[in-house]
């Protein structure tokens, strides 16, 4: 399967978004590296910090990856001027950005895209797509695979209230959800 | 009891489908065992020495006949014909096979049953006193709020990746049946100043290698807020546990790092922001959750229960199983009675398929079809009438359940142990069995009274021996099992964590050394009213200590 000249199957990271697979405009740049004149570019929260303190206003469009143990409290001030968060799972089994994912969807209010970055495997999405997340950079093969051929299981009856937009309230208890 | 809706219906069956895919694609080799495992825990599949082991989730205890008759069947046709209770209130089968699994779990959901969240690092079955909405003393029946709390937790897209598993407890009294202390979160309802009813929330207890006791963080959250201070605690303990050591990412280590109060500053400060939104519980939700828990239709008896009184003047066995099995229930003429799963020499907790069905058989004839598993691997009747209890007996002697033993010595809890777990370091079912033939003697068992041994097969404490009256905890010492004796411990509103009383004991000596302690026990206590534990904490360890090694 191909997507815009990119086998999805081949490896390296491929971006899902709902509805498939999209091509990337964000360039990740490190700690180290020069920022390119313009453009949309993901750095960290240490570089941010030092980006937001600078007077020279950037002709970037500015994305801040943040680590699983990052305090998003850090960034809840900056979030208007910021178009994508990136939110890392070291291990799947590492659960400290679903938490994050919350707070910034939910507490600060942030609207631009929320990325799922590391070990973004199918059975853990549904949980993701649920805390806020709207793209996934995919690396895991037979994940892949798997959204390739549009399989992925959900549970679509909810028993927590989310602020996941594509929910809606069913019956009487108030913190029973469907999707919409 | 709760009753499924559409949606609990649909959700169950769609977590069934889901599963199901999940072990195809294990078995195709799409998932690694690694990946698998978290999936697999979260739907009870352990895998243990020998095979797999699927711990099925029975809410607070509760089970109605057709459910028990649900479970003999699967132990007869996907087992080896018996199933094990266990402490927090669930049933494994110990010799499933993983095909056959996800047809297991669509025969549970015929009877509304599952096995979501028995295991992994989430927020697991949530329990309760095993007497709710039956015993003398309660303030509210806490499986109204046991059914919200497993609800809420059910596939949390937030907490389904903790730190480390995470149990809930709650009990309706000020006595503590439910060991509310040794828990992650423990709540005790009580009534607040204007009358309304609410929660004492402990946070921070556990067992496992750094036994903690529970702290108090709250003395009252109203009703109301039940769910968002709950997620407030669990999003402090998801976003700060430490990951780093899965033996010290448990929350009891947070609060214990961090300091109670620094703690629920944070998690105040958590609530402040969560309270008054999506979360909060509105009365009329609440009474119509607490109406699928509404009583049985009970008769209007006298208080004094005639047939009964004879039955007991008229045998001495019988009269002796009413003393130790009986509890107090809140309507006159009924009672609570208790089904002991500790025969003299038999397993802790193992009941065959024919067993289910007679205690599933008694329920529906005697009892309102409605039967509990107590966290002592015992079954419980809420409610039957006491005048009925010489005929409930006489059928329990058939099935070979009417031990009447409860909370004596010979009522032992005990984990599995290396007869079937992987991380078990020695046997502890083989050493229960022995204490229980050595101390077989009712008369024995009477004159020694209440007494509570608790055996775990390693540091994990599944068999709670750090809260035994005496405790028991197999170690390995260069290949060999060794055992070694707590003393002191309590699991109740008086919990306490029992202290070492000295070097292990091996396989051969640790019940002699158990029987030494009994009788040292017997011998120094003031009167026979003076309980093992009223009596160690007047003098402590020492006479012990003595009579094991000597001055």
């Amino acid at each position: 399967m191909t997507m815009m000249g990119t086998d999805v199957l081949a490896d390296g990271v491929v971006l899902w978004r709902r509805g498939g697979f999209v091509e990337d405009r964000w360039a990740r740049i490190g700690d180290e590296d020069a920022l390119p004149p313009e453009g949309a570019v993901i750095v960290t929260l240490a570089r941010w910090q030092d980006l937001r303190r600078s007077d020279a206003p950037g002709a970037w469009e500015v994305g801040v990856a943040l680590a699983a143990g990052d305090d998003v409290r850090e960034i809840a001030a900056d979030l208007p001027r910021l178009a994508l968060i990136t939110l890392d799972f070291p291990k799947f089994t590492d659960g400290r950005s679903y938490s994050a994912a919350r707070l910034l969807r939910e507490r600060y209010g942030f609207a631009g895209e929320l990325r799922a970055t590391g070990e973004v495997l199918l059975d853990q999405i549904p949980f993701m797509r649920r805390c806020g997340f709207d793209s996934f950079a995919i690396s895991h093969e037979p994940t892949r695979r798997a959204l390739a051929d549009g399989r992925l299981t959900d549970v679509p009856i909810y028993l927590q209230p989310v602020s996941e937009r594509g929910e809606v309230p069913v019956g009487t208890r108030p913190w029973l959800r469907h999707r919409a | 009891m709760y009753r499924y809706d559409e949606f609990d219906r649909a959700f169950v069956e769609a977590r069934v489908a889901q599963f199901a895919d999940q072990v195809r694609r294990r078995q195709a080799g799409e998932l690694t065992e690694e990946e698998f495992k978290p999936l697999r825990l979260m739907n009870g599949v352990y895998l243990q020495l020998h095979a797999y082991m699927l711990r099925i989730a029975i809410p607070y205890g509760t089970l109605s006949s057709r459910q028990m008759r649900t479970l003999a069947h699967i132990a007869r046709t996907y087992d080896r014909g018996y199933g094990h209770f266990t402490t927090r209130q669930n049933l494994q089968f110990n010799w499933p096979r993983l095909e056959d699994i996800p047809e297991v779990l669509k025969e549970l959901a015929s009877v509304e049953m599952h096995a979501i969240q028995t295991s992994g690092n989430c927020i697991r079955n949530v329990t309760a006193d095993h007497f709710a909405g039956a015993a003398a003393d309660e303030v509210a029946d806490p499986r109204i709020y046991a059914e919200i709390v497993r609800q809420w937790s059910s596939l949390h897209p937030e907490f389904s990746f903790l730190p480390r598993k995470f149990k809930v407890a709650v009990t309706g009294a000020a006595t503590d049946r439910a060991a509310i202390r040794t828990h992650d979160i423990g709540m005790e309802i009580r009534r607040g100043d204007d009358g309304g009813l609410g929660f004492r929330v402990f946070v921070g207890g556990g067992q496992g290698r750094t036994p903690m006791m529970a702290h108090e963080i709250n003395p009252f959250v109203a009703e109301r807020y039940l769910l968002a201070y709950l997620e407030a605690i669990l999003r402090v303990y998801n976003r700060w546990g430490r990951r780093d050591n899965k033996y010290k990412a448990r929350i009891k280590i947070l609060v214990h790092e961090r300091g109670i109060e620094s703690f629920r500053t944070e998690v105040e400060e958590e609530f402040a922001a969560l309270r008054d939104g999506a979360l909060d519980l509105p009365a009329d939700e609440r009474e119509r959750i607490a109406a699928y828990f509404v009583p049985p239709e009970f008769e209007t008896l006298p208080v004094e229960a005639g047939r009964l009184s004879r039955a007991i003047a008229a045998n001495r066995e019988f009269g002796d199983w009413i003393e130790r099995n009986m509890h107090p229930h809140r309507m006159p003429g009924y009672a609570s009675v208790t089904i002991s799963l500790k025969p003299v020499g038999g397993v802790p907790g193992d009941a065959t398929a024919e067993q289910m069905e007679a205690v599933a058989d008694i329920a529906e004839r005697y009892a309102f079809s409605e039967i509990r598993v107590s966290h002592e691997q015992n079954l419980v009747l809420p409610h039957v009438r006491k005048n009925d209890l010489p005929e409930i007996y006489g059928r329990l002697q058939e099935a070979g359940l009417a031990t009447g033993n409860v909370g004596l010595i010979t009522d032992i809890i005990a984990c599995p142990g290396l007869d079937y777990c992987a991380l078990a370091n020695a046997r502890s079912i083989p050493i229960a069995q022995q204490l229980s033939e050595r101390f077989a003697d009712p008369a024995r068992q009477r004159e020694v009274g209440d007494l509570a041994i608790k055996i775990s097969g390693c540091i994990n404490a599944c068999g709670h021996h750090h809260v035994g009256h005496i405790g028991i905890l197999g170690v390995d010492r260069k290949g060999e099992e060794f055992y070694q004796i707590t003393l002191g411990g309590s699991p109740a509103e008086d919990a306490a964590i029992g202290e070492i009383v000295g070097k292990g004991f091996s396989a051969g000596e640790v019940v002699d050394a158990v029987e030494t302690i009994v009788d040292t026990y017997v011998a120094l206590r003031q009167s026979p009213d003076e309980s093992f534990l009223g009596a160690y904490r007047r003098v402590g360890e020492a006479p012990f200590k003595e009579a094991l090694y000597g001055g």
